[in-house]
């Protein structure tokens, strides 16, 4: 992963919510996000499939939205609130996503889900997801090689309410 | 990744300072970190644009838009203005990359993709693009997913934007800031054709900063569509797209778009066949003869034949589903 740091190249601080917990951080400059969790945090979880965007096995969210932390680089997430797979369940309960994908068997060797969940996550946030087909077309950038997709979409479809349900009780009166 | 210096800065003209032709500008970083972590791009320094605070979408004086140029392709797909006014861009940025991706990239990274092929990928073997000078296996290797209009005997890679399909069909403007001077470029002027220097995609200087994409005021509200094929469902390069728009009085076309992607150097947009179509009635006829004269012209290579007769054919599909309207062909297939 990261090379040492040549003479005259800075390490940069930064700073970050993760996992609900504040944290700072030397990163050299070409450290991805994904390396940082995972050979520095100890956050393996995520987990490094292609390394390039294209298998989504790395997602995470910022900010409340998914990306790929494998073409993130660390020092740029200076100032953003990070969740991983780790930072999901609250209170030893599982994430309702977590528990729909437990309950629908939606995955066989378990490589993509960590990611596959955090994509679930964010595109419940994100709201653009309304039918089954829709749900279909916005994991598309998760690939699952085991072929579990029928039984994820069928998670995410159950747990959208869920998510939903519990995102109201957390907001009080808000109606 | 080939090590170097990261630079924030807090202005545009403090970004633009920092710029030479050993730097590189990041935002999303979708495209750019890709290529350093294969080492065909190795920057001497990164400079950080994020925090420049380019991400407004805001009305123009003249009716049209002014989109900043580190709004993420995710942002713009589902601003209400945009989905109302301006569908066919909203229907192309859904169409390409995947929502991870969309969330990352940034309007002006968008344009600012590379064109490319795997061979520019693979620092193993020569690429005009990569190593000017060095060669083009594609033109007699592996070039199913290659040009077939206005390539060059140096370069026969496609751009894979989606988004910037719809642009050049919706005639943006793109805000560029110098150091000297802010200027504005059409965006048929923008991306370039490979001709004997495909190692340059576009029209910018070294310390040249995208700022903004300026929409004109809208037209094709109604009657549009952005039809991608490709090889899967979803999340796929195109092998070819088409970006159609119309609008139509009584029955007849007052004015036409027509842009296709996947089949050159840049967004291809043909205004030949736009002022054929103008004047017209919407017809079987005048859309394949529409999509012949637009084919014309075409140079396939050993492997990419077949997108000829599909590029004609989505053109045709396009047309005529742009004419139906919205209910019609508002939805991404």
């Amino acid at each position: 992963m990261s090379a040492t740091a040549p003479e005259g190249v800075v390490e940069h601080p930064i700073r970050l919510t993760l996992n609900g917990q504040p944290r700072s951080l030397q990163v050299p400059p070409w450290t991805t996000l994904l390396d940082l969790l995972r050979e520095q945090l100890d956050l393996v979880g995520t987990k490094k499939g292609c390394d390039h965007g294209q298998c989504g096995a790395c997602t995470v969210l910022r900010d409340g939205k998914r990306i790929n932390a494998c073409l993130t680089l660390a020092v740029m997430c200076d100032g953003a609130e990070l969740v991983t797979i780790e930072g999901l369940a609250s209170d030893g309960e599982l994430h309702p996503v977590q528990r729909a994908f437990i309950r629908h068997d939606a995955f066989q060797c378990g490589y993509c889900t960590p990611g596959q969940i955090c994509s679930a996550v964010g595109l419940v946030y994100e709201g653009h997801a309304d039918t089954r087909e829709a749900i279909r077309e916005q994991m598309s950038g998760n690939l699952c090689r085991c072929g579990a997709y029928g039984n994820i979409v069928a998670a995410v479809e159950e747990a959208m309410p869920l998510m939903m349900d519990a995102a109201r009780r957390q907001g009080g009166s808000n109606s | 990744m080939t090590p170097f210096s990261y630079h924030k800065p807090a202005s545009v003209s403090e970004a633009v300072s920092l710029a030479d032709a050993s730097s590189r500008f990041i935002a999303g970083g979708t495209n750019l970190v890709d290529l350093m972590k294969e080492n065909v791009v190795r920057p001497n320094r990164l400079i950080d644009i994020s925090g420049l605070g380019l991400n407004g979408i805001k009305a123009t004086s003249n009716g049209g838009v002014l989109i900043g140029a580190l709004v993420s392709n995710a942002d713009l797909a589902w601003d209400p203005i945009i989905q109302q006014h301006y569908p066919l861009l909203s229907e192309a940025i859904l169409a390409g990359a995947s929502p991870q991706l969309r969330n990352m990239a940034s309007t002006g990274g968008n344009l600012l993709q590379r064109t490319r092929c795997y061979y520019f990928y693979d620092t193993g073997t020569p690429c005009n693009k990569r190593e000017p000078g060095s060669g083009c296996p594609a033109r007699t290797g592996l070039n199913r997913i290659h040009a077939i209009l206005g390539a060059s005997d140096a370069c026969v890679a496609t751009h894979p934007s989606d988004m910037c399909v719809a642009l050049a069909a919706l005639e943006a403007v793109v805000h560029v800031q110098g150091p000297a001077s802010e200027r504005k470029i059409p965006f048929a002027d923008f991306h370039r054709l490979p001709g004997d220097a495909p190692e340059r995609d576009n029209q910018l200087a070294t310390d040249e900063l995208v700022v903004a994409i300026e929409l004109p005021p809208p037209v094709f509200e109604h009657h549009y569509r952005y039809l991608k094929i490709r090889d899967r469902a979803s999340y796929a390069f195109a092998l070819v797209s088409v970006a159609a728009a119309l609008s139509l009085d009584d029955g007849v076309i007052q004015q036409a778009r027509l842009a296709l992607g996947g089949v050159a150097h840049k967004p291809w947009r043909d205004t030949v066949v736009e002022t054929m179509l103008a004047g017209q009635a919407p017809s079987q006829a005048l859309f394949t003869q529409a999509a012949h004269t637009l084919l014309q012209g075409a140079q396939p290579l050993s492997h990419n034949g077949f997108k000829v007769t599909l590029a004609q054919r989505a053109i045709v599909r396009a047309l005529s589903e742009a004419v139906l309207g919205v209910a019609a062909g508002g939805t991404t297939p």
